[in-house]
């Protein structure tokens, strides 16, 4: 059953360096990997970094697409180093820090700006009503758990501001993934705290920055679909916006 | 060195640490909190939890039957008031992570829905599809947000504790992007580091898993408690030690030798059930440490799946089909798909038995208090005994839970009457341990490499401590983990550079690793006896007259550790016999 998958095979990688204590500016080490065909390009990197180079730096953890650790640029693309398989390249792979954020280290990117946009969006519970654990859960039915289960699966891997040409652009964009995750919270039949999130997304910062080239969602690796959250934001503030103007005595 | 003042500081930021940061802001709301992590949150290893959490909900399930699997499943080595805590304190965590957004499955009524696990004899498994450690992260994670007293330090990577007075005192971390040491100084630390499962060589834990916050309490001097119990989960894939959720057989996959027989039948766990409708506590419901060493058994006899990976069995989930493959276990079949290239809906899946968790840990008490005084702990890294010989699946996310909230009350009401330290003699600790993480900086002549070693002790570790173990084996680990401990001292780093020095981290780590593989070795090596997930083909009985005791091993520095024991806590059951076999019942 596993004939043809362990086949041995020598890969060229193209990493890109930068050291900022010694370096002007970042430039490409070739390395080349002797691999196992079955790997993925995180393993790859591992082997290299016990074997061939200890100074290497880059960040991974789980190594089963769930931590959200090891994103980076594969042959211009932003992917998970542990999702992007050999198999799929057949030739030298290139390897870079995510686009759009600022280099900290070799592979390492500067993650400050999205973290702090996380933070913004208020993506918690803001109950809509009050309810003490005592009193048990609030009910939830399936389809109601449906509704925003999918904008629930983001992890955080950044992939989608590496793919959006606005956020490459314009910094001060919220962005794809904070978005959905403000729009997760929004769906979620337990919350009340669309309206505090609103002033955060429904701007020129958040939704209206968007011109729905949908690169977020071909990226995610957790099929999020980002591109379709920020549409439904912005045809939701659309209807806020004119039941504000036109029809201000209809309760929202 | 800068110092941060504080008062709780927290080394961790997984699920115990998010969940004792957030107890901390809403109970103690004038403590100052500072929450320390060499990685961002969400990356912890939390989030690799798939199967689910337990707490008795559903109407015909008690509190009694929680305890009593609980208990059997750890083969009497749990302790059995910190079980008692546990059990009624799961519930109420499970239902406050629901309030905060915790996308929990659902029945049709819009009531939380449970799913059978491993060992456990009534339904009481919560869930989330296949990502329940991920979900519980994240709602922790966010939660967290709101609360302006929870300082983070991510990427700050924790060295040593400062311990003075016979208390500790704050600790030491590495901000890793410049490079610099910082010192903490805090009235109380609460240490959620997880576990060390990277000290084997096949293992389901992420590369952050090398007990940092384990060997910074054992060298502190707080003992670490039976570390020889390492749980092998049974379903992992064979190439890349990937965990596939127990989920899988309690939704209904079976395990199948390569005769096709549900062998699991031969070892006290059938009789064969019907394929597709799992009943409880038997067969594929049994315990991870009777599946896993009955795997082994059908290796030894030859009737294992050969493939390129080594001996393997199957994990046949075909009968599944799609639409349950999907809404079930979704994560299952991408990873299956990704690393194996095989579809679980159409295909049998190799499986083979793979390091999984950590019974043991820093000893604490009920209370989650370690023996030094101001230091707390929970989750892997800490011992509290609820898990004794054996861990049932899905009792390690609401331990999390449990005793990270209990850590952070524990450490308010300890810091509440805690007087200033000695500045001085603080000062001159915080200095030691940046001389010493200087010294390895700067070393370069040193002939071992981070990587050469960590590859002999993680061949040991899978020598000396596999499923069964034997006395020469373990001797012989013994000697060789101590020689280890020793050729350490002389490994060089070649990255000089300041700014995210992982060569360094690896070292450190490196470190920590070895210092919890010679307890863990250790303490294995001295208990001769087979309980739970420490089989020995030497001494094939559990001898309660002798070893109805916690393991303590003791940091002795380069020399090995020394042993001690402590009685186990035994209120309302006495240890009897394991029984998973369904029709008897």
């Amino acid at each position: 059953m596993t004939e043809n998958r362990m086949g041995a095979r020598q890969v060229d990688l193209e990493v890109l360096r930068y050291n900022p204590e010694t370096d002007q500016e970042p430039k490409f080490q070739r390395y080349s990997v002797p691999c196992i065909n079955e790997w993925c390009v995180l393993d790859a990197l591992n082997y290299l970094k016990d074997n061939l180079d200890p100074t290497l730096a880059y960040r991974w953890s789980c190594h089963m697409q769930v931590c959200g650790s090891c994103g980076m640029m594969i042959n211009g693309e932003p992917k998970l180093a542990c999702k992007a398989m050999l198999r799929d390249y057949p030739g030298t792979i290139r390897i870079e820090p995510l686009n759009h954020f600022p280099i900290e280290r070799d592979l390492v990117s500067v993650a400050d700006d999205f973290i702090a946009k996380l933070k913004r969006v208020k993506p918690y519970i803001i109950p809509g009503e009050k309810r003490v654990p005592t009193e048990g859960e609030y009910k939830q039915t399936p389809a109601q758990l449906k509704r925003y289960r999918q904008f629930a699966m983001c992890i955080n891997c950044m992939l989608c501001y590496a793919a959006c040409p606005e956020y490459g652009l314009q910094p001060k964009f919220i962005g794809p993934a904070a978005i959905s995750l403000a729009h997760r919270y929004n769906l979620d039949s337990r919350d009340g705290g669309r309206d505090e999130r609103q002033e955060e997304i429904a701007t020129n910062e958040g939704v209206w920055e968007c011109t729905f080239v949908g690169a977020c969602s071909e990226v995610c690796p957790k099929h999020v679909d980002p591109a379709a959250a920020l549409q439904q934001v912005k045809a939701a503030s659309t209807v806020d916006w004119y039941l504000e103007h036109f029809m201000s005595w209809v309760k929202k | 060195m800068e110092t941060i003042q504080t008062d709780v500081a927290i080394i961790g930021a997984g699920g115990a640490g998010l969940r004792a940061a957030i107890a901390l802001a809403q109970e103690a709301p004038n403590l100052r909190i500072a929450l320390i992590s060499k990685v961002y949150p969400m990356r912890s290893h939390t989030c690799a939890a798939e199967g689910g959490a337990a707490g008795v909900i559903k109407p015909d399930d008690s509190f009694d039957h929680h305890f009593h699997d609980t208990v059997g499943g750890g083969d009497w080595l749990c302790d059995q008031d910190a079980v008692e805590y546990f059990i009624h304190e799961a519930p109420k965590e499970l239902m406050q992570l629901e309030h905060w957004g915790c996308p929990w499955n659902r029945e049709a009524d819009g009531s939380v829905a449970v799913r059978p696990f491993g060992g456990m004899k009534i339904m009481r498994t919560w869930f989330a599809a296949d990502k329940s450690g991920f979900h519980i992260l994240h709602a922790l994670f966010q939660t967290s947000l709101q609360f302006p007293q929870i300082q983070r330090f991510d990427e700050y990577f924790a060295t040593d504790l400062l311990v003075d007075e016979g208390r500790c005192q704050g600790l030491t971390a590495i901000e890793m992007r410049s490079g610099q040491m910082r010192r903490f100084n805090a009235k109380a630390v609460i240490i959620a580091g997880g576990g060390a499962g990277r000290m084997f060589p096949f293992n389901t834990n992420g590369a952050v898993n090398t007990g940092d916050g384990m060997a910074m309490a054992y060298r502190a001097g707080a003992p670490l408690k039976d570390m020889e119990f390492v749980q092998y989960h049974p379903t992992g894939l064979p190439n890349t030690g990937t965990l596939l959720t127990e989920a899988c057989r309690s939704e209904g996959g079976v395990l199948l030798n390569k005769d096709n027989y549900r062998f699991l039948q031969d070892y006290g766990m059938g009789p064969e059930t019907p394929k597709g409708k799992p009943v409880l506590k038997t067969m594929e419901l049994g315990p991870r440490d009777r599946v896993s060493q009955a795997i082994w058994g059908e290796m030894q006899k030859g009737r294992a799946v050969k493939t390129d990976w080594g001996d393997c069995v199957w994990l046949d989930m075909r009968h599944l089909g799609e639409k349950k493959m999907d809404e079930r276990l979704p994560f299952v079949r991408d990873i299956c798909i990704s690393y194996l290239g095989l579809d679980p809906v159409t295909e049998m899946i190799p499986i083979r038995p793979v390091m999984h968790y950590m019974m043991g840990g820093i000893h604490t008490d009920t209370k989650a208090a370690t023996s030094l005084p101001g230091l707390f702990a929970a989750g892997e890294c800490a011992c509290v005994s609820i898990n004794g010989a054996n861990r049932l699946g899905s009792n390690s996310l609401v331990e999390i839970l449990v005793f990270g909230h209990r850590a952070a009350l524990s450490a308010a009401s300890y810091a509440a009457g805690v007087k200033p330290g000695d500045e001085a003699a603080l000062t001159a600790k915080a200095e030691a341990n940046q001389s010493r993480l200087r010294d390895l900086f700067m070393r370069s002549a040193g002939k071992e490499t981070v990587a050469g070693l960590r590859k002999e002790m993680t061949g040991t570790m899978e020598e000396g401590a596999g499923i069964y173990r034997t006395q020469e084996g373990m001797e012989k680990s013994c000697k060789k983990l101590s020689e280890l401990r020793r050729r350490y001292q002389d490994v060089a780093l070649h990255d000089k550079t300041n700014v995210f020095n992982t060569d360094l981290f690896s070292a450190l780590e490196l470190g920590n690793m070895l210092d919890c593989a010679e307890a863990l070795m250790t303490s294995g090596r001295e208990r001769k006896e087979s309980r739970g997930a420490h089989q020995r083909l030497d001494y094939t009985a559990r001898d309660d007259v002798k070893f109805l005791k916690h393991s303590l091993a003791y940091y002795s520095g380069l020399e090995p550790p020394r042993i001690d024991y402590r009685d186990v806590v035994v209120t309302k059951s006495q240890p009897g016999v394991r029984d998973y076999s369904g029709a008897k019942k």
